[in-house]
């Protein structure tokens, strides 16, 4: 569970109070520009807060060494990249990154499944499509199974019937494993559909926070 | 062979011929460097007739603190030529790093090459300890200041993929060692490629200066050889030293990327 209390990020975000339920599916939307990004930084460390406080699981963020709190709380960017190499090498370099044990080809593929790539481990990711490398992306972090996922904007690149797919998964995922799933999202649809809580975000600001 | 010709005022006047010819060249076609070929010509007279006559002071009177003096002034006017020559603007962290590898880099390898290999005594008979440190620190020099834009350059062009590292949970050591390796290669490549032309494309300089004065070729090239070896150790060191304290430069304690403001 995330705790904010008065945070402060420069210009550009300035929260007094969220609150962000354990083993749920938070959905953060709002319009671009309106920090949705930053915010998700600041929970994983990416970044700092100029001044007030987060915490963890009751636990200060000041207090939890940045690389133990982004093993345990794992973030996909809006444009993460996708290193040179095969599908396998992509997979298994976020377990090698994480200093965890490396999965068999069996979990791979299992993961492949997932996010609905329909592709051989060794395939070489040059030539694939921007939607493949997110789903690859997504895959990578699924991987790693923590605690806790923040996703920004994971189906940005997919068209809509996928989206609903890749999502769907995820979130079944996420119940059936008890994780904490905090998602940025463009689709108004896709949050009132998975939503369990609701963060609407303008100008650096949280509007409404709500349980759906 | 048994007597060096020794050059004659006029003789050394007819060699500036060259330089009438670059710019007899670019004045034809119009080339804006006139002003640089004269300064950078008339410096380079100047300042190797100066350090002639310094040489032959040095010589004659071997100091161990004159010796060490010259050492480190080298060792300042190639810190502070690094710094000029880098286009990119570098954080007063890296530039304390780049000095630091330079003066460790370079002063490990010249005493283990003066003590060990050569065997010089005194240890700071000027005659061997000037010329080699010469030779270390500015092929130390030239290496570091690729070092330097490559790692910082590869910094900027990578941010991404290290952003997408990190948030996987990858240590700053691990993030990065992607654009580390990349500069300690590109750093070191033109030393190692410098070797493979060695005696088949051209005779280096320092050879060509022994045999010129009256060296058997054969001793020139057991020189040659150490002191290509030597300056291979010494860029090594100098660079690996300072791509493995450089990339720190771009971490805060909290291993989030900082980067100097552009
Ligand atoms: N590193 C940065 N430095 C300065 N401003 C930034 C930085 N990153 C983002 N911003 C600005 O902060 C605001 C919020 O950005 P962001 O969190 O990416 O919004 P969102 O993800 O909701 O589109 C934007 O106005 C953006 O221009
Ligand atoms: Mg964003």
């Amino acid at each position: 569970m995330f705790f904010i209390k008065n945070v402060r990020y420069k210009s550009i975000l300035d929260i007094e109070n969220l609150i962000i339920p354990d083993h749920k599916i938070t959905c953060i939307v709002g319009e671009s520009g309106s920090g949705k990004t930053t915010l998700l930084k600041l929970f994983n460390k990416m970044i700092s807060s100029d001044g007030g406080e987060i915490l963890y699981n009751e636990q200060s963020l000041a207090n939890i060494n940045a690389i133990t709190l982004r093993r345990k709380v794992v973030m996909l960017s809006q444009n993460p990249s996708i290193f040179k190499g095969s599908i396998r090498d992509n997979l298994l370099i976020g377990l090698k990154f994480a200093e965890k044990s490396l999965a068999a080809d069996d979990k791979l593929y299992e993961i492949l499944k997932m996010v609905h790539l329909n592709k051989g481990l060794d395939e070489d990711t040059e030539n694939m499509s921007g939607g493949e490398k997110q789903r690859l992306a997504l895959g990578r972090v699924l991987l790693l199974d923590p605690e806790c996922f923040l996703l920004d904007e994971p189906s940005s690149a997919l068209d809509e019937d996928t989206e609903h797919l890749i999502i769907e998964k995820i979130v079944q995922y996420s119940k059936a494993n008890n994780k904490t799933l905090i998602m940025v999202t463009h689709s108004k649809k896709a949050a009132d559909t998975f939503a369990d809580y609701i963060v609407e975000m303008r100008n650096g600001r949280v509007i409404s926070q709500r349980e759906v | 062979m048994d007597k060096v010709v020794d050059l004659q005022i006029w003789q050394m006047a007819a060699a500036y011929v060259f330089v009438l010819l670059l710019l007899f060249i670019v004045r034809r076609r119009g080339i804006n460097r006139e002003k640089e070929i004269i300064i950078s010509t008339f410096r380079m007279t100047i300042q190797l007739i100066l350090t002639g006559y310094i040489l032959v002071y040095l010589f004659e009177k071997p100091n161990p603190f004159f010796t060490i003096l010259v050492i480190l002034i080298m060792e300042i006017f190639s810190i502070y030529n690094i710094i000029k020559r880098v286009k990119e603007k570098l954080s007063s962290r890296l530039k304390k790093i780049i000095a630091f590898s330079m003066i460790i880099g370079t002063t490990t390898s010249l005493l283990f090459f003066i003590l060990i290999v050569v065997n010089v005594s005194p240890w700071y008979d000027p005659r061997y300890f000037i010329p080699i440190a010469g030779m270390l620190i500015g092929n130390a020099m030239t290496g570091i200041s690729l070092g330097v834009t490559k790692l910082i350059d590869g910094m900027y062009a990578q941010r991404n993929l290290i952003e997408t590292s990190l948030m996987l949970g990858a240590t700053p050591e691990a993030s990065c060692k992607p654009v580390v390796d990349g500069a300690f290669d590109s750093a070191i490549l033109p030393t190692i490629n410098s070797m493979v032309g060695m005696g088949i494309v051209f005779l280096p300089g320092m050879m060509t200066g022994q045999i010129l004065s009256g060296t058997s070729p054969v001793t020139a090239i057991e020189y040659q050889i150490a002191i290509m070896l030597g300056i291979l150790g010494s860029v090594a060191l100098t660079v690996i030293l300072f791509v493995q304290l450089g990339y720190k430069t771009f971490f805060n304690s909290e291993s989030q990327l900082v980067f100097a403001d552009k």
